[in-house]
Formats: structure tokens, sequence, C-alpha cells
């Protein structure tokens, strides 16, 4: 699975950062893993741990929870488009492993594919699985003493943004592209001033790519 | 909070962090959606990215500040430079890590 290597590589420090505070929390191992299993969401879960451990109750903490992972509505949608038509029980794999991350690159991948780059929903899967194997195994790794990892080693805690810029590079096609993306970061930046979490990414990208659709309708009608 | 409090604690999470992955590519990948709606989910990947990216590399601290002096921003410069000039996820990842190290040293 090379196509995964830069998720993989970014998920292990922030596996490892959020088992080491799953334990100070009064996690064991195997509950960090669980989590790992049943959610998959690296944000929702740091969330959840910290609330755990100021006693916050569980409905609260699942209800913050859904509202951290409903941006993941918009990846799911997108991807959709290159999956018409496909067996639905893979589809019902497949969106078990959608995060910010696996839909970036299985996107990036499934609009470049071509006979020499070949990419499909059973590659996607295999993508999504591994990441997700890499996350539980750092997790837990992170809950039996990952303090003893050096912080700010080689830069990994980079990875993440770096593939995201990359990725983001492969979006820019052409002109409205580049727009949305300048109006959805300018909205981001401030909301990520005003909320809390991540709850910035879901309204930022609504909002810059229904400005974004606007213009584009706009500009084909002068030249019309 | 006993095992069983804890189970349902992440069930309850695991249901609520899977349907929005499952609705939307369940349903819509059943039939080519709206001119419109293919339209709009064009431009969500470049949004999202851009939403992921803006506040990683302008913001810093917790809560959030407005800081255009961060490592990152910094180390986001020459990052895109590779990206753009070799388009190659691999190397743009190694590449970006290293100069975060560098910069860490430097700076």
């Amino acid at each position: 699975m090379k196509a995964a290597w830069p998720i993989c590589l970014g998920y292990i420090p922030i596996g490892l950062a959020l088992g080491v505070l799953a334990q100070k929390a009064g996690l064991t191992p195997l509950e960090i893993g669980m989590m790992s299993v049943f959610v998959f969401a690296g944000s929702a879960q740091f969330i959840a741990v910290s609330m755990l451990s100021s006693g916050i109750a569980a409905v609260s903490i699942i209800l913050t929870t859904f509202v951290v992972n409903l941006r993941h509505l918009l990846m799911s949608s997108s991807l959709a488009v290159y999956f018409t038509g496909e067996n639905r029980l893979k589809l019902t794999l497949f969106a078990y492993g959608i995060t910010d991350e696996s839909f970036a690159v299985n996107l990036a991948r499934l609009r470049e594919q071509s006979p020499d780059r070949p990419w499909d929903l059973n590659r996607s899967i295999a993508l999504n699985q591994t990441a997700n194997l890499v996350w539980i195994i750092s997790t837990v790794a992170g809950g039996y003493g990952g303090q003893f990892i050096p912080e700010k080693a080689f830069g990994i805690d980079y990875a993440l943004i770096a593939m995201f810029i990359c990725l983001l590079i492969y979006q820019l096609r052409a002109r409205i592209h580049i727009a949305t993306a300048l109006i959805t970061g300018l909205f981001a930046l401030i909301l990520s001033l005003i909320l809390p979490g991540n709850g910035y990414i879901l309204p930022a990208s609504v909002l810059g790519a229904t400005i974004g659709l606007i213009l584009k309708r706009r500009i084909e009608k002068e030249a019309a | 909070m006993t095992d069983l409090d804890y189970l349902a604690l992440i069930a309850g999470m695991g249901l609520v962090t899977y349907l929005p992955r499952w609705i939307p590519i369940f349903f819509l990948a059943r039939r080519k959606p709206p001119q419109i709606l293919v339209e709009w989910l064009d431009l969500i990947p470049a949004a999202i990215l851009s939403a992921l990216l803006a506040p990683a590399l302008f913001t810093s601290g917790a809560p959030r500040q407005f800081d255009v002096t961060s490592p990152e921003l910094l180390t986001a410069l020459p990052t895109f430079l590779v990206a753009i000039i070799t388009r190659s996820l691999g190397g743009t990842v190694l590449a970006g890590m290293v100069f975060y190290w560098l910069i860490d040293k430097l700076v």
C-alpha cells in the first residue's frame, strides 16, 4: 500500500500523543484501541479523551463527536461521484475509513487514475484500512508509554500539513479552484479564531464552495 | 465509569461518526447526481483542503490566535514550491518534514 504511507507517517505521532493522553485520563490500552476501532476519527477522539478526564457526561461527548465529525458528510458526498453503481457492501465498508486524510488522498488518486496509475474502490478500501490499522496500533502504543518518544523527532509533526499542501496543489486545476481555495481559507481562518476545535471546517467549506459555484456560474453567463 | 458504560459511550460515538460517512456515499452513488451538485462537489475538495490548512498555518496557540510568524507558515513556503514543481506527494511530505526540522533547529 504505497499510497498510504504519507498518511501513516502522519498518524503515528498523533496516535501516540492520543494514546498518552488517554492513558493519563485513566483509559487502558485495550479501551484506547477499542475507541480507535469504533470511532477512527482523530480530533473527535482527542476531544472525547479530554472530556472523559474532566468527567463530562457520555451524552455530551457523543453529541460533540457528532458535530465534530459532520464534516465527513461533505467528503463522503464528493467521493460518491466516483463510485456510481458500485457494490453497496463495499461502499459500506469503505465509508468506515473516510477521514480528512484518506478522503484527500483517495480523491486525488481517483481523479488522476490512468492505465499506468490505476485506482478504484478496492484500492481505496485497502488504503483506508491500512491507515486505520496504523492508527489503532499507534494509539495503543501511546497508551503503553508513548511518552518515551521524543517530541518533534525528524519533523514528523509536519507530515500531514505537507501532505495537505501537495493535495491542495493537485486540486487547483483552474482559476475557479484557486478562487474557491482563497475564499474558503479566509473564512476558515476567521471562523477558527471564533469557534473551538475544528468546527470551522464544515461551515467554511460549504460557504466557500457555494460562493465559488456562484462565481463560476456568473463568469460562464457573462462569457455566453 | 464501568466497562459497560464505556462500551455504550464508544458505540454511540462510533454510530454518530459512521452515519455521516456512510449516508452520502451509499445513497448518492446509486445514480448520477444533478449537474449543479456535481459542479459544487467539484469545488469541495479544494475548499476542504484550504479550510484544513489556513488555520494550521496562520494561527497558533490554544485558544487560537492569528499568527504569521509560526514555523508552520515559514515551512509552508518552500513546501508549496516543492509541491508545485515536483507534484510528488511523497517528495513533498519528506521535503516538508526536513524543512520543518531544519527551521526548528535554526530559528
